[in-house]
């Protein structure tokens, strides 16, 4: 991507990140760099912070300390819009909109790769079919499926991916992991919490490990 | 990367009116609800004072104009609070256009889906109630100018209580005493015009109020939003 006279700042790098809740410490001060191409494996307990970790690189929480930067710049809003794709517990879809008009609206919100059709996507993710089905009649793992769709139409480089393998069957997780390779391998990066109970993708992987009150 | 479409603020914007346009069309029940509790209230008032003309034409002004704020009310605690458990306010955070801007957008949905209907049955309500037909131009303007003023302080106090479960009656109690002002001047003018007196002064007051919503009611419900969600 960039000529090799010069190493490329990271995608992510966070310095001295912490957050507290009502006085208590919930993580940090944590250091990590993401690089394009990487993967990096949030893992810990529940209650650990994983979830607000995500929250506060997505901008969404304020970090009580530490810095963020994008690129090697300060993370402001339309940076973090630019660069950051989010998979949060909830799904953001509506129950009453098909799969197809969901899909739709959130890339009308958030922009779209423009390469990539929703059609497309929606088969990626074993929705074919689904289109015209209301949100309020998959189940959750469609539901998941769906989010994921959003997600491979995103433009974002950066994906936050909280808890992606919940709910989801074992074809569902193997999706899941072959998506994250194929993003890694067009230069995105891939934060994925998870409390250790499935295996990692086979891609190149950083390890951050959370315990209750502080990192390890 | 790879070519990709930034959403422009107009885009976003249509994108919203679309979404919202399309869940209204599939709870087109829903979305009477607002128009008919408004309808009630008039003619209950119509019941209420036996009928007599005298009686309903003095007070016919008032009456439409608390109709047409308590229907508004009626819907306030749904405008965030669906794409708050859903999380699609989230996604909105996230979305490259200012969180404020959307949240104009819903709020003149609101508008557009609750006031709108009423501003224009109000000629027929106001039938209903006997108003003279000379008080009806300012009752229309004072509306026109009134209704989405009361929108936007309506979608700031919806914004503060957007992460409290089952806040109806708090809404309520929060805006009704915000939106006294709103009424005074609103129902002030038709009263003062009934009078002959001139209600341009407090027609203008309407008018600089929501020139001023505008721009910070959005501001202070996008903020309120942040609060409520982090």
């Amino acid at each position: 991507m960039t000529p090799n006279d010069r190493p490329a700042p990271p995608l992510l790098a966070a310095r001295g990140l912490r957050f507290t809740r009502n006085d208590e410490p919930v993580f940090g001060p944590l250091d990590f760099n993401v690089d394009a191409g990487e993967a990096l494996l949030v893992q810990g307990d529940n209650g650990a912070g994983k979830t607000t970790l995500l929250r506060v690189l997505a901008g969404l929480l304020r970090a009580d300390g530490g810095e963020i930067d994008l690129d090697g710049q300060p993370a402001g809003h339309a940076r973090r819009a630019r660069a950051i794709a989010y998979l949060s517990h909830l799904p953001g879809l509506k129950a009453d909109l098909s799969a197809m008009e969901n899909l739709d609206f959130l890339c009308g919100l958030q922009g779209r790769r423009r390469a990539q059709l929703p059609e497309n996507a929606l088969s990626i993710v074993g929705l074919a079919g689904y289109e015209d089905a209301l949100a309020r009649q998959l189940s959750a793992g469609q539901k998941k499926r769906l989010s994921l769709a959003r997600l491979w139409m995103s433009p974002a480089p950066l994906w936050l991916l909280d808890e992606p393998y919940a709910n989801l069957d074992l074809e569902g997780i193997e999706l899941v992991n072959r998506m994250v390779q194929a993003h890694l391998r067009e230069g995105g990066a891939a934060l994925v919490t998870t409390h250790g109970a499935y295996a990692a993708p086979p891609v190149r992987t950083r390890m951050l490990v959370l315990n209750k009150g502080g990192a390890a | 990367m790879t070519a990709s479409t930034t959403p422009s603020l107009i885009g976003a914007a249509r994108a919203l009116l679309a979404r919202d346009a399309r869940l209204l069309w599939r709870r087109r029940g829903d979305a009477l609800q607002p128009a008919l509790f408004a309808l009630l209230v008039v003619v209950l008032f119509a019941l209420a004072l036996g009928g007599e003309k005298i009686a309903l034409a003095k007070v016919a002004a008032a009456v439409l104009w608390l109709a047409v704020l308590l229907a508004g009310l009626l819907s306030l605690d749904t405008l965030f609070r669906g794409d708050a458990e859903d999380g699609s306010l989230e996604q909105w955070m996230l979305a490259p256009v200012p969180l404020a801007w959307l949240v104009g957008v819903r709020t003149f949905i609101h508008w557009a889906t609750t006031a709108l209907p009423l501003l224009i049955a109000a000629p027929f309500l106001g039938e209903l109630l006997y108003l003279p037909h000379r008080e009806l131009g300012v009752l229309m303007t004072s509306l026109a100018l009134g209704t989405p003023l009361l929108s936007l302080i309506g979608a700031v106090v919806a914004a503060l209580t957007v992460g409290m479960r089952r806040s109806g009656i708090l809404v309520a109690l929060l805006a009704l005493p915000l939106y006294v002002p709103v009424l005074v001047f609103g129902a002030g003018s038709v009263a003062a015009s009934s009078q002959g007196l001139d209600p341009t002064g407090a027609l203008l007051l309407l008018g600089a109020g929501l020139a001023v919503a505008l721009v910070l009611a959005p501001l202070a419900a996008a903020a309120a939003i942040r609060i409520a969600l982090s």
